[in-house]
């Protein structure tokens, strides 16, 4: 059932098939019975792949978590690790295995599945440990992109941005490539790809060098995608910081969405029985799937949340007339449909419950105070006010030892709005931090600088207010209910890195030669050639469609506005939107900020 | 020519790791060969194969020519820093970054290092070692403000523990303390330092106004730490003296870096009484935000003094309703309702 992968205009069902059909052939190596151990990491992207029965039917009988120590006890035949290529994780693979029983019968057979890729190093370390030998089937399962929704692909690479902007580490690159090579194998060559940002350009030059180099992908599928866009995250340094305000951004800026799934607080999702008190309250969090197949929030998602209120009121409305036709139905035949579509009714019913009850739980937090004062600040920045002094609000919060994520998230807004803070007031941020939070957060502070969210302005010019103006990011007239603009998504301002996109569909970006020169890295055009007959004829009226990968993480807010984008009358082009990983601004800093505890030993 | 093994080039080499075939390296011996593996590798992108080569320089160069070759290559540097941290080779880690000093990042690596000491003595040696490496100006001057406040650290807190354990410090007893003051952050330092050791002359380490001059931390910083130290502990007098200072005629008045309505947040927060709380309303500057926290904090006299002062008649017998009936409050308001009614004529 892959309702929400099949509802775009690119059914990415094929893709999790492929990846299906990759699991299925190994698990039928390792023959026999089989018990699974995991890496936790990888369980919520395996998840969208793949369900339990699926591994049932190839006799997996049972799974476990990897951790040091003795194996659990299964009659299984088989023990095969499902693992990321991590020394550390070589470290504890080895453990279990030494720790094995050699004189139980019968023995299991140990195998090992390396996620996306099998690793030199992680071998090696095995083979010095002495284990290397006990493993039969050594093999790797290229899980590069994976597919969220109809439109989205994520690789959930949680240290891409890092490893790419601060270490030099194009490894995830080298991924993305790999991924998109995936892709083409099963939608077609892409004939067009447009890019901006270094790291843009390197996963370009991969994509041809690979298909250069592997002349048997050539193949003669006809190409779905028209157009690929490559965007590094640094090129919109702005938009993860700011806070998101449609809806299913703001549920992943205060719960976390992690691979499709939210865990919510359980008191409001209490059922409430007549008659019964307040007792047996609840204690595990609520966990719900957040997906297109479910009709309301597809609707609602990418709403800006202050719209979000009357769409739940009208379908509850809607949904009250419909359960009241009961007492209308008079016929055999009226009841007999009535019924037949109560299981529908009741989901949608329960739907509406559900995000009746979410929308509370966001209302508390965005009535509050706090909430507003900070939206007030970001927005002021955003739109160019005060960028260049030291803000109060900011101070206060530090003063008061709010959240650092908190703290970073608005001085890096700040800095990005200024193309860099004045060197004065950077070093009064910094100092104000350290004294307060500690000065190990140097190293943090230094990350910031390295991905340029936190950096002296260096040229002496804020190149900003030019940006702004010329690419309209700053929207004063913001239609929150019914939108005409992506803006709606930040309620004012329009994501950058979206604008890019929209204006290279539309009139390209030859339109905004000098504003492009302004933000770092090359941008680029380059065409793939496709088999003669393969050539696309685009029907009257048919929009393209094209592919945008986010290089280094993308939020729910410029997905939404991609959304926007693509079903607009007249918009011409439909988009898919693919990236390293689904970010927010809090996850993002917190992925660029150094573990300050010591390793345990 | 070639053999059956395959005499593959430095650059074949590579690709063939690249496509995951397991590969022998031996056979390159010269350093230029080894230079060029490594070089393609670097140019691949991937970071297994990179590393991987890598560790066949570590084992088969001499460290000196190592190291100098790493210095021109940033991306192998970076891997191979990477790869020597996962596995936990501190001395050879340690070498590479002391003898690799143009890159600034270096000098953070090597910073970093002091999180896994857990001996305070030992981390305080390590930091000491730093502050010779070099830093930009300005996290030269952070790290040796670190270096500075947990030697100070050290001292308070064996002082401290003497002083706690021997049972003869008031304070200690009253407020025993709930955790080292080891590792803490410099402002957290402060409060400490105003909550136990508030009276000590600038002379001695743990006293407040040796910290403020040492670390030279800012007025505002000062007296909004204070100010919680002391409110916590109700030391209504000091918060007094925080904020009286003389003028050269010799009268007192008040004044404060923060904005008096923050003074009075955090004395409410205390459970200050209102005869305290009410003197600091009485300062806040803006009207409406006095009469907000006037009315907020039952401090009757501020919210009547200042409608008197407005002149506004209603708000003031509207206020009648938010006093005790028969009150001194009471009488005030209509003893002054009455004078404005007599001075209208």
């Amino acid at each position: 059932m892959a309702a929400h992968l099949s509802s775009g205009r690119v059914n990415l069902t094929a893709l999790r098939e492929a990846g299906r059909r990759e699991l299925r052939e190994f698990l039928d190596k390792c023959a026999g019975s089989k018990a699974i151990v995991w890496d936790e990491y990888l369980t919520g992207p395996f998840g969208l792949i793949a369900q339990y029965s699926l591994l049932k039917e190839h006799e997996v009988e049972k799974m476990f978590t990897l951790k040091p120590g003795r194996l659990p006890q299964a009659d299984v035949k088989n023990v095969i690790f499902f693992v990321r290529p991590r020394l550390e994780l070589m470290d504890i693979i080895t453990d279990n295995v030494l720790r094995e029983d050699r004189g139980r019968s019968p023995q299991r057979d140990f195998h090992i599945l390396f996620v996306p890729r099998r690793s030199l190093l992680c071998e090696q370390w095995l083979k010095e440990q002495g284990v290397l030998g006990s493993f039969i089937h050594r093999e790797q399962y290229s899980l590069d992109l994976i597919p969220f929704d109809g439109d989205l692909l994520s690789m959930e690479s949680e240290s891409a941005f890092k490893e790419c902007y601060l270490e030099s580490d194009q490894t995830s690159l080298y991924h993305a490539a790999k991924g998109l090579m995936t892709l083409q194998a099963l939608y077609g060559t892409i004939p067009q790809i447009f890019g901006k940002g270094e790291c843009a350009r390197h996963v370009a030059n991969m994509m041809i060098r690979m298909k250069r180099e592997f002349p048997g992908s050539q193949n003669s599928i006809f190409p779905v995608f028209d157009t690929l866009l490559l965007l590094d995250r640094n090129v919109d340094l702005l938009t993860p910081l700011a806070t998101q305000l449609t809806y299913e951004g703001l549920i992943d800026e205060i719960y976390g969405i992690q691979n499709t799934y939210v865990k919510l607080p359980p008191e409001k999702f209490a059922p409430k029985k007549q008659g019964e008190g307040g007792k047996d309250l609840p204690t595990e969090p609520k966990k719900l799937q957040l997906n297109s197949a479910e009709e309301l929030y597809a609707e609602i998602r990418d709403k800006n949340f202050n719209a979000v209120g009357s769409v739940l009121s009208k379908k509850a409305k809607i949904i009250s007339a419909a359960f009241e036709e009961r007492h209308h139905a008079k016929t055999v035949g009226e009841i007999k449909q009535f019924v037949s579509q109560l299981p529908h009714m009741q989901a949608a019913r329960s739907s509406l419950a559900n995000h009746t009850s979410i929308a509370e739980l966001i209302k508390d937090i965005t009535t509050s105070e706090d909430f507003f004062d900070n939206l007030t600040v970001e927005q002021e920045f955003m739109s160019g006010i005060d960028t260049d002094k030291v803000n109060n609000y900011i101070e206060d919060c530090i003063a008061q030892k709010h959240p650092l994520i908190k703290i970073l998230r608005l001085v890096c807004l700040q800095s990005v709005c200024n193309s860099g803070l004045k060197q004065k007031v950077l070093d009064h941020y910094k100092r104000e931090i350290l004294q307060t939070y500690g000065y190990e957060h140097i190293l943090t502070l230094n990350n910031l600088e390295k991905a340029g969210l936190l950096k002296p302005q260096t040229s002496g010019r804020n190149n900003y207010p030019t940006i702004r103006k010329t690419l309209r990011l700053w929207m004063d007239d913001v239609n929150e209910q019914n939108p005409n603009d992506i803006s709606y998504v930040y309620s004012g301002y329009a994501p950058l890195s979206v604008r890019l996109a929209q204006l290279l569909a539309r009139p390209g970006w030859r339109s905004i030669e000098e504003v492009l020169k302004m933000l770092p890295g090359p941008h680029f055009e380059e065409r793939q050639q496709l088999p003669t007959g393969l050539q696309k004829k685009r029907q009257h009226g048919e929009n393209r469609v094209t592919l945008v990968f986010f290089l280094g993480g993308v939020t729910y807010a410029e997905i939404a506005a991609l959304r926007f984008l693509s079903q607009m009358e007249d918009g011409g082009t439909e988009y898919v939107i693919a990236t390293t990983k689904l970010i927010n601004g809090t996850s993002w800093i917190k992925s660029l900020m150094e573990k300050l505890e010591p390793a345990p030993f | 020519w070639q053999d059956y093994s395959g005499d593959w080039s430095p650059k074949d080499t590579v690709r063939r790791m690249q496509r995951g075939k397991v590969c022998s390296l031996e056979r390159f011996r010269s350093l230029q060969d080894k230079l060029v593996l490594l070089d393609e590798a670097v140019a691949g992108h991937d970071g297994n194969v990179i590393t991987a080569v890598l560790i066949f320089l570590k084992r088969t160069l001499r460290r000196e020519i190592l190291f100098r070759e790493l210095e021109m290559r940033q991306v192998a540097l970076c891997h191979l820093i990477h790869f020597l941290k996962e596995m936990g080779e501190q001395k050879f880690l340690l070498d590479l970054l002391r003898l690799c000093f143009f890159c600034l990042s270096l000098q953070l690596s090597q910073y970093r290092e002091h999180l896994n000491i857990q001996d305070v003595e030992k981390r305080r040696e390590f930091l000491k070692g730093c502050i010779g490496l070099p830093f930009s100006a300005e996290d030269t001057s952070h790290i040796q403000d670190h270096y500075t406040l947990l030697e100070r650290q050290i001292i308070i807190e064996a002082n401290d523990r003497h002083l706690e354990s021997s049972g003869q410090s008031e304070i200690f007893r009253k407020y025993p303390r709930k955790a080292s003051i080891l590792n803490m952050p410099l402002v957290t330092t402060l409060f400490y330092s105003c909550f136990y050791h508030y009276t000590e002359a600038e002379g001695t380490f743990s006293s407040p106004s040796n910290l403020k001059k040492t670390f030279k931390i800012p007025d505002k910083q000062y007296v909004l730490t204070a100010l919680a130290a002391r409110a916590k502990l109700r030391a209504w007098d000091d918060v007094d003296a925080l904020f009286t200072t003389k003028n050269w005629l010799g009268y007192t008045k008040k004044k404060a870096p923060i904005g008096f309505h923050r003074v009075v947040e955090i004395l409410q927060r205390n459970n200050a009484p209102v005869q305290v709380l009410q003197e600091y309303v009485r300062l806040v500057e803006d009207v409406e935000t006095r009469l907000n926290l006037a009315t907020k904090y039952k401090c009757h006299d501020v919210a009547i003094e200042t409608y008197r002062d407005l002149k506004d008649r209603i708000q003031l017998t509207a206020y009648k309703c938010k006093v005790e009936r028969g009150s001194a409050d009471e009488e005030k308001i209509n003893s002054i309702l009455n004078n404005m009614v007599r001075n209208t004529y």
